[in-house]
């Protein structure tokens, strides 16, 4: 039988600051931490965290990763690994890497010669820096690599450490995203796209979105195999129940307008998680304020939800801490799950004006109760989903109880 | 034009280069490398601040049955001459 997976560890540096309880208390007040047109993590100081020596030795996308993993597991395992660290995996994905260090090294090439390139260049911006530094950082010996799906990684990583604790490949997974890519190249590049907001805006499903906002940050996850959490008499934070993914195969960027492959993701990971549309009591958007993602996903949960996805709450955590690319998956997960077990949907922030086209709830601007809607058998447990679509057309759908 | 390698200059450059690196304790010349925490990697970027300082270029070859601080110390001023 395949082994039901717990959460029992968060960890999370947003721009709404650092820690998981920090990001849902500020975004379910309706705060939204965008600052002439980015989202920042402006209080972040690594050398708060981290030795000097580790902060220099990595970039600042796995500086976030390191921060966001030493809460999950200080949550998680207080008194250390419960497992053997043979059997305790860590995947965390990213949407682009260090590229931070690697424009400033490229700078370095070019003004002063090959020379003096830094030695530690590689090891700062490749994309698995994260995941290997959280496995050296806490002695994880298990299965640890680095996921790229763009603005999907971190949800493709939660699933990927899914699977590997259902196939009895390891007992526990650190999993997640991280990103730090406000840097020159990737904000011109995604301006130059017409992908981000020209007035600096993160409004998703408002009939005036122009585009996303570019946020970063980390959020990392301790995904457990339910019988061993069990045994240690572990309190999990909330559990998963599917995963599915897909891919548009359509463009390099704009996503499959119908959502039609978008929609088989959302059904197969209900499939997975065997709930019907009934069951279902919030969705935790991808919500880009992208004028094609809003259409395309509302339409992928009009057609994988069907009358339901009237009755759903509809909220995007990118309307108070922008686009973390491919941190985002990872941060919504722990965004949904917090929602779950608040009983608390938060707002899709700075909501105002009704796009006809797009006409699900969206949770303007205020928190709301989250009822239980499904046909909940008699128990006290909220359902959820978690979308996350990246440039490519990859479409990855985690589906949470708490 | 590099700076004059005088033995107090470069342990000047030495110490504050490790410091800068994230050494871990107090640096001296008979800090060891091991020590310190001082890897492979650290040792380049070493390098790289004693070339540009003194214009003294080392290699891995040059470094790697160093143990002290102040071995390297003596080839950079012994180089230097």
């Amino acid at each position: 039988m395949t082994p039901n997976v717990v959460i029992t560890g968060m960890g999370a540096v947003t721009p709404l600051g650092v820690g998981a309880d920090t990001l849902f208390a500020r975004w379910s007040e309706g705060e939204c931490a965008i600052e002439d047109g980015l989202a920042r993590c402006l209080d972040f100081e690594p050398t708060e965290f981290l030795t000097r020596k580790e902060a220099r030795r990595t970039d600042r996308f796995t500086h976030f990763a390191m921060v966001a993993a030493d809460e999950a597991l200080s949550t998680a395992w207080p008194h250390g690994l419960p497992y053997e660290p043979e059997r305790i995996g860590c995947v965390i994905g990213t949407g682009i890497g260090g590229l931070g260090s690697l424009e400033h090294q490229q700078d370095i090439l070019r003004d002063r010669g090959p020379k003096a390139v830094s030695p530690l260049a590689v090891p700062l911006l490749m994309g698995n820096a994260a995941a290997a530094a959280v496995a050296m950082r806490h002695g994880l010996h298990g299965s640890s690599f680095g996921v790229m799906s763009a603005c999907a990684a971190g949800a493709h990583a939660i699933g990927a450490a899914i699977r590997m604790v259902e196939a009895g490949e390891a007992d526990a997974v650190v999993a997640g995203g991280a990103e730090s890519a406000i840097a020159g190249v990737a904000v011109a590049a995604f301006a130059a796209m017409g992908a981000t907001s020209p007035t600096g805006t993160s409004r998703p499903f408002d009939a005036r979105r122009d585009g996303f906002v570019m946020g970063e940050g980390a959020g990392i996850l301790v995904l457990e195999n339910a019988e061993r959490a069990a045994a240690r008499e572990a309190e999990p934070l909330g559990e998963i129940l599917g995963y599915a993914a897909s891919s548009d195969a359509h463009h390099l960027t704009a996503p499959e307008p119908s959502g039609r492959d978008a929609a088989r993701a959302i059904e197969l990971a209900l499939a997975n998680a065997g709930l019907e549309p009934g069951d279902v009591d919030y969705v935790n958007a991808h919500g880009t304020s992208t004028p094609l993602n809003d259409f395309s996903e509302t339409q992928a949960l009009k057609a994988a939800l069907g009358d339901d996805a009237h009755q759903i709450p509809v909220s995007s955590t990118k309307s108070a801490i922008g686009h973390l690319l491919g941190a985002a998956g990872a941060v919504e997960a722990i965004a949904t799950v917090e929602t779950l077990r608040r009983s608390l949907a938060p707002p899709t922030v700075g909501w105002e004006e009704r796009d006809p086209d797009l006409d699900l709830d969206y949770v303007p601007n205020e928190a709301r109760p989250l009822e239980h809607r499904g046909n909940g058998n008699g128990q006290p447990r909220l359902t959820g989903i978690s979308n996350s679509f990246g440039f490519g057309g990859h479409n990855a759908v985690l589906c949470f109880e708490a | 034009m590099p700076a004059q390698a005088t033995t107090e200059s470069v342990e000047q450059v030495i110490f504050d280069g490790l410091k800068e690196l994230g050494a871990e304790g107090e640096v001296s010349r008979e800090s060891t490398f091991e020590d310190l925490d001082v890897d492979s990697l650290d040792l380049v970027e070493l390098a790289q601040i004693i070339e540009d300082e003194f214009g003294v270029e080392l290699q891995g070859e040059d470094v790697k049955d160093l143990r002290k601080v102040g071995q390297v110390i003596d080839l950079v001023v012994a180089r230097s001459q």
